[in-house]
């Protein structure tokens, strides 16, 4: 009861979650190989370096991003900066018994500011929790 | 005029910033000095946050004798939420997407 208590006041930017009926492994190499990557999110020329620049190219435009995070099956992350809008993106892997959670989520973030990277990480997030708030009582 | 998404993103990316933001949010109508007291910076740095927040449209100031008073204007953040709306909207695609992809994977 207490974790489903966390879970709801638990602050959030953009979240998508989902259970997949596959591996981890499987799911990362859809995550991380450049011809599959191109299928289902973007072409673009991802490595799965540490610190590795790359776009990812739509119709509507490019977004550039820079890998942060890799530990192979379990986190992904990279910034994402489209439309002068700084962000992360970062992929968790859990496996389950009938495959793998895959939750992804976008943090606000500025790029100019590494010292402040943690307290982006905590500070965002704690944020939109506030901006549900506030939503509430504009309508 | 509104402020676009990318410019309440940079304009809130300051911690300080947001923390004042976030105080006017829920405690309404505040001056300069009542804000200082607890922001951990010299008044000119918590002037400056305002100003900035000013030019987004997220506050607005009242000056009252030689008082300025600042409210949150909360409408100014309707692009935000826009933003992560859409964006929630892309990646669910994206994960439709990627289940297909992961399917066809399986030969």
């Amino acid at each position: 009861m207490t974790n489903t208590a966390a879970a709801e006041t638990e602050p959030r930017a953009v979240v998508v979650e989902r259970e997949m009926a596959h591996p981890p492994e499987k799911i990362w190499r859809a995550l991380t190989q450049p011809h599959l990557v191109a299928e289902w999110l973007m072409k673009g020329d991802f490595k799965p370096v540490v610190g590795h620049r790359f776009d990812l190219r739509a119709d509507w435009g490019s977004v550039d991003c820079r890998v942060l995070v890799v530990e192979p099956n379990r986190t992904l992350s990279y910034t994402w900066s489209a439309h002068g809008l700084e962000s992360v993106v970062t992929w968790t892997l859990t496996p389950t018994g009938a495959g793998t959670h895959l939750r992804m989520e976008q943090e606000g973030f500025r790029a100019d500011q590494q010292q402040a990277y943690q307290g982006a990480k905590f500070g965002w997030p704690r944020f939109f929790a506030a901006l549900e708030q506030v939503v509430a009582r504009i309508e | 005029m509104p402020a676009t998404p990318d410019t309440l993103f940079r304009t809130l990316a300051d911690p300080t910033r947001r923390a004042i933001f976030e105080r006017l949010c829920r405690q309404g109508e505040q001056t300069v000095g009542a804000l200082t007291a607890r922001a951990g910076v010299s008044q000119p740095a918590v002037s400056k946050h305002l100003n900035i927040l000013k030019q987004a449209g997220l506050v607005r100031d009242r000056h009252e004798g030689r008082q300025t008073h600042y409210s949150a204007q909360l409408r100014a953040l309707a692009p935000l939420i826009d933003w992560t709306s859409k964006m929630t909207g892309f990646w669910q695609a994206r994960f439709d997407d990627l289940e297909d992809l992961l399917k066809r994977m399986d030969q």
